[in-house]
């Protein structure tokens, strides 16, 4: 039969194309199902084009200081179509990249929607596709509004980062709802080249999954640069118009309107579980409207496999890597090493980025662990002032008795790449010492890590 | 040159063994193929044999200890050869990492080694400094991370499962935060005078445990049951045992075993294996037979059930049952059975279900032979009646298929002399 494969994914995101590579590489014939462009969310309107917006963003904001350095470009003068154009071309050829990946793993890419049915198959428009080893459901997630404040997607006054990212031109004004990784890398963006951005942010501070320390520098930073930050803040009322958008927010009892040319909606993402045929194969959600699934990430039907986002939290493409990883290779009867989400990194990549793994203090303390904080900022550090780049620190829960590294959080320009030492250190159950001990090239940013596990055991130098 | 003794792989599926007894001491001259020691695997008591001459040196594990297959348990050194155990010269480069073939699964391996090797263990840092830190012997655990590394989870598992004078490390999962025992505890904590006892899983009760969650939970069982006249049965053996006189016995096992035996080759829909992707039916008949064994049970295998007579099904069976509960059995002797059967006959059981053996796709569950009052010819009278229930993996056999073949057995039990069709 020409429509049979080991395994069938649904989905050609980061969880479903890593999936598919892992399962080819272990020798079994695979075929990926996929609507839209290969790679998902993250490569064509997520991860991938906000990075070369957020770069173009640094360069806009690089040479605003050029004088202080040194050089003189002239006047300046941004174009928000241009570097969209770029972060388009950055897309595309990550799709492309892919596509590549696919053809060199002689993987079967079916165009088009699928849909789930008993027995491990998947038909998509006439043909009916069926699995000998299990189907991966690999849909992920997608952008929502808030309809219940009258804040639907209408695609020109309020949009999403889907809309966001193909804008020809910076809007004059914008409100970000959220700030989450979304609404603050937006925020970064958008200001950079030119919007009057604010920030409405209904819990008590920006990143609020993200250690206070972290969301008072970030909160510093954007003030400090112009960008209106309004956290702790409830929208009672929009009133969506041709041109503007008003927003009532109720700021701690003090009432308040933000009017703007555009609202960019980045709170929360809706599951894609709808008209899949779940319900059909007797696959169970959780409450949250995940797909619920056990420890292998099998679904409640034998055989039906969810992986990435539409398992559940963290959406992060880097999750959805692993966990395509480690189902393949449980199908091919491998045992692969358990995923601990407990040391899954976390990266906001807006400038200063901020990247963290592990427990917040505030978590250390709700779980009465006896632990000591070291901490490192940069503005100590002699590469960090040699790029002026001396915004934020490196910050060490240690446990007090064993060592342990709890948790570690990074507010600097290269924290995205900086936590890594802190995710292999907690993978292999270093202790802060095994940290330290490492010699650090100097002068380095990293050397500020080693600083900090120094200083949560009270032997700090530069400092 | 000293060689490594590693503990062995000495059955297909053990992770770990626990040396019941050495049978040489540190310091006696031993000669390859002398047992070492006897090793408790999650299936029997097997021997562990020397790979090389010389006097064993630096026994590392007591008795009584548990440690993972591959770890350095002791050192064969040629008599008066030194072993490094005080300061010479110091050990060549390759000494280190050559000590490394002891990880799980490798291939025993003459190694030049140095006591610091004899005895290392793999662990990670913390494991390391929280081992420190309480007083635990990293050497007495199994490492459950990479390549067979102790981590935390192992020093909290073992804390748990010893007396909890090991205090779990630092992050405990949410809202369990560490409560003190009241007194560093003597090991009578449960004890039998106390309101619990902590028994520790032997392996075999281990491997138990692992093997069925993998039949009842996954394997779709349905079960049929029949009852079946056993009187010409008894009469026959009767017959059969005053024929044999002094030269044994044959039992209603027996005469169970060997018409299953003959009826599985009528059909051999239920003489089969369920295997992913295929069923694999068998032409020979491989009949497991569970024997209870202190602490758990176990299925050695009468081979070629279906071609051995009554007396030679009684010998086996026999022999096996006793190699069975001395914990003697070879590997090969409980592997491969094609379908099994299980008498609960000896403790009055009318009867019962048992749970399929995968990847079997059956198994018989015998009860007792009990006189009972039935009707005949219209007439009530009392026959001795047996209850047989078979458990079926609806993957291979569907209700007709199971009944089809246990209606067979009945008539083999109820008339023997179908048995010779």
């Amino acid at each position: 039969m020409a429509n049979q494969f080991d395994v069938i994914i649904l989905g050609g995101g980061p969880a479903g194309y890593v999936a598919a590579i892992r399962s080819a590489q272990l020798g079994m014939s695979t075929a990926l199902i996929e609507k839209e462009k290969l790679g998902g969310v993250c490569v064509n309107i997520g991860c991938i084009p906000t990075k070369a917006l957020l770069h173009s963003a640094y360069v806009a904001n690089l040479l605003r200081e050029a004088k202080e350095f040194g050089v003189e470009a002239g006047t300046l003068k941004t174009d928000y179509g241009v570097a969209m154009q770029r972060s388009r071309r950055v897309s595309d050829q990550n799709s492309k990249g892919v596509e590549f990946l696919m053809k060199k793993n002689k993987i079967t890419v079916v165009k088009g929607s699928g849909t789930l049915q008993p027995g491990r198959k998947v038909k998509v428009g006439n043909d009916v596709y069926e699995a000998k080893k299990a189907v991966l459901i690999a849909t992920g997630t997608r952008v929502k509004g808030l309809p219940q404040i009258g804040l639907d997607i209408n695609k020109t006054t309020v949009i999403s980062s889907d809309e966001a990212l193909f804008l020809e031109k910076a809007p004059p004004s914008l409100a970000i709802v959220g700030a989450g990784a979304v609404g603050m890398e937006f925020a970064n963006i958008f200001h950079a080249f030119g919007s009057k951005v604010t920030l409405i942010e209904v819990l008590p501070r920006l990143l609020p999954l993200e250690d206070a320390e972290a969301s008072d520098a970030l909160t510093k930073s954007y003030k400090k640069r112009g960008i209106d930050v309004l956290a702790g803040a409830k929208l009672t009322k929009a009133t969506v118009g041709k041109d503007k958008v008003v927003l009532d927010v109720d700021v701690s009892g003090a009432k308040q309107k933000v009017e703007a040319t555009a609202v960019l909606m980045a709170a929360g993402r809706a599951v894609n579980t709808e008209d899949i045929g779940l319900k059909e194969c007797g696959i169970q959600l959780t409450d949250r409207g995940f797909i619920k699934v056990d420890q292998n990430l099998q679904t409640s039907a034998p055989g039906y496999f969810a992986i990435g986002d539409v398992a559940g939290p963290p959406m992060l493409a880097h999750k959805g890597f692993r966990e395509g990883v480690n189902v393949a290779e449980l199908l091919a009867g491998k045992k692969p090493h358990a995923i601990k989400y407990d040391n899954v990194p976390s990266v906001t990549y807006c400038h200063p980025e901020v990247a963290s793994i592990g427990l917040t203090e505030e978590q250390c303390k709700e779980r009465k662990v006896d632990f000591v904080v070291g901490r490192f900022p940069f503005s100590a550090n002699g590469r960090a002032r040699g790029t002026g780049e001396t915004e934020g620190f490196v910050k060490i829960i240690r446990d007090k008795r064993y060592g342990e590294i709890l948790g570690a959080h990074i507010v600097g320009a290269q924290a995205s790449e900086l936590i890594h030492e802190l995710a292999v250190a907690r993978e292999n159950e270093y202790t802060v010492e095994e940290v330290e001990l490492a010699i650090h090239a100097h002068p380095t940013m990293s050397e500020a890590v080693a600083e900090a596990a120094l200083d949560s055991l009270g032997r700090v130098v530069h400092l | 040159m000293p060689t490594n003794v590693y503990m062995e792989a000495l059955s297909p599926t053990m992770e770990e063994g626990r040396v019941v007894k050495w049978h040489k001491k540190e310091g006696d001259p031993v000669t390859t193929g002398d047992t070492l020691a006897e090793v408790e695997t999650d299936k029997a008591v097997m021997d562990l044999v020397a790979r090389a001459d010389g006097v064993l040196r630096q026994v590392a594990v007591a008795e009584g200890e548990t440690v993972a297959v591959g770890k350095v348990v002791a050192i064969i050194a040629a008599p008066g050869e030194a072993t490094g155990a005080t300061p010479g010269p110091a050990p060549q480069p390759a000494a280190a990492p050559a000590a490394r073939s002891g990880e799980r699964g490798a291939v025993p391996l003459a190694a030049p080694v140095t006591p610091p090797d004899a005895t290392r263990v793999k662990a990670s840092p913390l494991a390391r400094r929280i081992a420190k830190e309480t007083g635990v012997d990293l050497k007495l655990l199994t490492g459950s991370g990479p390549g067979g590394r102790v981590v935390r989870r192992d020093l909290e598992e073992a804390g748990r499962r010893e007396k909890g004078d090991v205090r779990p490390a630092a992050v405990q999962p949410a809202a369990a935060p560490v409560v003190p025992l009241p007194s560093p505890v003597s090991p009578a904590v449960g004890g039998r005078g106390g309101a619990y006892e902590d028994v520790p899983l032997t392996q075999i009760r281990k491997t138990i445990a692992k093997r069925l969650v993998t039949s009842l939970g996954p394997v779709p069982h349905f079960f049929l049951t029949t009852e079946v006249d056993m009187e010409r049965a008894a009469e026959a053996r009767d017959a059969l045992n005053r024929q044999l006189g002094d030269q044994g016995k044959v039992s209603f096992n027996d005469v169970i075993l060997k018409a299953t035996a003959l009826a599985l080759t009528k059909h051999r829909a239920c003489n089969a294996w369920f295997q992913d992707d295929h069923i694999r039916y068998w032409n020979e008949v491989h009949l497991g037979m569970a024997v209870a064994v202190e602490d758990g049970l176990i299925t050695p295998v009468l081979r070629h059930a279906d071609a051995k007579s009554l007396a030679e099904i009684n010998r086996e069976a026999r022999e096996l049952a006793d190699k069975a509960r001395s914990r003697r059995l070879q590997p090969a002797e409980y592997t491969g059975a094609t379908f099994s059967v299980s008498n609960l006959g000896m403790f009055d059981i009318d009867q019962f279900t048992a749970v399929i053996n995968p990847p079997e796709a059956g198994i018989l569950a015998v009860g007792t032979i009990t006189p009972k009052p039935v009707a005949v010819d219209g007439q009530v009278v009392t026959r001795r009646r047996l209850r047989l229930t078979m458990s079926c993996d609806h993957r291979v056999i569907d209700g007709a298929t199971g009944a089809a073949f246990l209606r067979t057995l009945k008539q083999m039990l109820e008339n023997p002399l179908a048995m010779l069709l």
